[in-house]
């Protein structure tokens, strides 16, 4: 019984749900990542996208976790906030 | 809302107390004297033969009848009690049915067993299910896997350190230790200017890490940060240090364990660092004065996670309380938008004359050396150096006089340019002789361990009085 029920400490002004971080309206001047998760075939994805990304003149930056079995090292994640401005993952082989 | 009863008898018990199963052969006998109904509050397996035996699983009937024992047996007359015996008393159990041969073989007596509706943690969970008290907050669900501590971060209720997760059990718990009603409103809190209520100071208490029995400090602690002569708004939104500090007075800081001692200013007293802190919280979530937000600070100061703590009370010297006008023996607290700690070392004065003057020094670099009239003080005497003073038979009041008077300056000390130094007071000044503090802007307490040649100076915001902030004392109330 209300194991998981918090009691909202605000005043209630924002939305319990919060929403997601709005999208770009252009990706022009934005820097795309691109990870790949190391799931086979995960490369091939993201290179079609790179390469549709490099036509239209937009900065691509790639990283791949070690393994997609654990979540992203630390330093990883540090890294790739503070280089890019958007990040695709390809998640499924 | 009285609830209407069922007519005849009411017998509450549980299958695991030895005198309800003492008992248990002789319902059979009282349900064929008349109506009965059996809530039974741990088994579907007691008195199950008879029509009129009830599982009370979620102890609602339980709850709402007031049971504190079992057996219980109640007698209901048009839908209302009429009277009540609990345990196995025969006589008054035979009185309260009309059976007058019940329990023939039986002892005479036997004491029962206590009601599941108080084992611990389920009477919260009933009163919040079934009792009249209802939340007003926002539910916030967290999903299984998450962790209920990190889903306080994400949502940025968190000062920076873990608080504890607001449960409903854990707020009306907080609520306990207030008379006052949960939807009462407290104020409008800056910088949003939101009301607050009761509930929400309870909610921030609990995130916090305080007990229900600092709640008035807490609540006092609130109202009087809310009023004019405070200026929370500005206090709140300033690119200087200040923050609000509690100063604790009278029993109310004995009795829920304040320090005023050793380390009175730092850190490992529950209520000194949870009063504070919660008080922090309440500015953060309920007015949304968070930092780089509207919380404008500069720097900030190490007291806007926490600052409270309770005067080392000494028969000798007026407790700051009294000094501002509340009655011997109440208890109080003041509001002070304080700074950062900044130590007197002074081990060597042993006469109140040479000790003033080295405070006195001190206390010129409030805000700047050069600068005068602006922030308030309190200066924190520690118990060595009071002594100096109450054996010379100085009282506090002579003391401040004192201070006040050696911290008159040339104006033509203080004035910009002056010393090779663009910062101070206007040229007007120069020729007349300047007090640091406004009337009323220095405050004295006595506080900290018993040895240590040693004081302390908080210094305010240099926004002070009207322009700015006022100390404000309040009493601590119920």
């Amino acid at each position: 019984m209300n194991g998981h029920i918090l009691l909202d400490p605000t005043a209630e002004l924002a939305p319990a749900q919060r929403p997601r971080l709005a999208r770009p309206a252009s990706l022009q001047g934005k820097v795309v990542g691109l990870l790949d998760i190391s799931k086979p075939r995960g490369n091939v994805f993201l290179d079609q996208i790179e390469a549709q990304l490099a036509a239209m003149g937009i900065e691509v930056k790639r990283y791949s976790k070690p393994t997609f079995t654990r979540i992203a090292p630390t330093p990883l994640k540090q890294q790739i906030a503070a280089e890019v401005d958007l990040l695709v993952e390809g998640l499924a082989d | 809302m009285p609830v209407s009863l069922p007519d005849g008898l009411i017998v509450v018990a549980k299958a695991d107390c030895p005198t309800c199963r003492l008992v248990e052969p002789l319902l059979a006998e009282l349900a064929g004297a008349g109506p009965l109904t059996v809530y039974v509050q741990d088994s579907a397996d007691y008195a199950a033969s008879l029509p009129g035996t009830l599982y009370d699983q979620t102890l609602e009937h339980s709850y709402r009848l007031g049971i504190e024992f079992v057996p219980t047996l109640i007698r209901v007359r048009d839908g209302q009690e009429v009277e009540r015996t609990y345990g196995w008393h025969r006589d008054d159990w035979r009185a309260l049915s009309g059976v007058a041969t019940l329990g023939e073989g039986l002892p005479l007596m036997r004491p029962g067993c206590g009601s599941k509706t108080l084992e611990p943690g389920i009477a919260e969970r009933l009163e919040l299910a079934f009792g009249d008290l209802r939340l007003q907050s926002r539910e916030i669900d967290v999903g299984d896997a998450e962790d209920a501590i990190e889903a306080c971060y994400e949502r940025g209720w968190s000062d920076g350190l873990p608080v504890v997760p607001p449960t409903p059990v854990r707020v009306l718990r907080m609520l306990k230790g207030t008379s006052r009603a949960p939807d009462e409103v407290v104020g409008l809190m800056p910088p949003d200017l939101v009301p607050c209520t009761v509930e929400k100071v309870a909610v921030n208490a609990v995130m916090a890490g305080c007990k229900p029995e600092y709640m008035p400090v807490l609540l006092a602690a609130l109202e009087a940060s809310l009023t004019d002569a405070f200026g929370l708004h500005g206090l709140i939104c300033t690119t200087m240090f200040g923050s609000p500090l509690i100063i604790v007075n009278g029993p109310v800081a004995r009795a829920i364990g304040m320090n005023s001692g050793v380390n009175a200013l730092g850190q490992g007293n529950r209520a000194n660092a949870t009063i504070g802190r919660a008080l922090q919280l309440i500015i953060r979530n309920v007015g949304g004065g968070r930092p780089g937000e509207i919380d404008r600070a500069t720097l900030g100061n190490p007291g806007k996670y926490s600052f409270c703590f309770a005067e080392a009370e000494d028969s000798e010297w007026l407790p700051l309380a009294q000094e501002r006008g509340i009655e011997a023996g109440r208890s109080a607290v003041t509001l002070f938008p304080g700074e950062g700690v900044q130590g007197i070392v002074d081990q060597k004065s042993r006469d109140p004359e040479s000790l003033a003057r080295s405070f006195a020094l001190s206390l010129r670099t409030v805000d700047h050396a050069k600068l005068a009239l602006a922030g308030d003080a309190v200066l924190v005497v520690s118990p060595e150096h009071a002594r100096v003073f109450i054996e010379a038979g100085w009282s506090k009041q002579r003391l401040r006089e004192e201070l006040e008077r050696l911290l008159l300056a040339p104006g033509a000390e203080l004035v910009a340019g002056a010393g090779g130094i663009a910062e101070g007071i206007p040229a007007q000044f120069r020729e007349m002789q300047i007090p640091k503090f406004r009337p009323g802007g220095l405050l004295i307490v006595r506080a900290g361990g018993s040895a240590g040649l040693f004081s302390a100076i908080i210094a305010g915001w240099a926004a002070s009085g009207a322009v700015g902030s006022s100390p404000v004392t309040r009493e601590v109330l119920t």
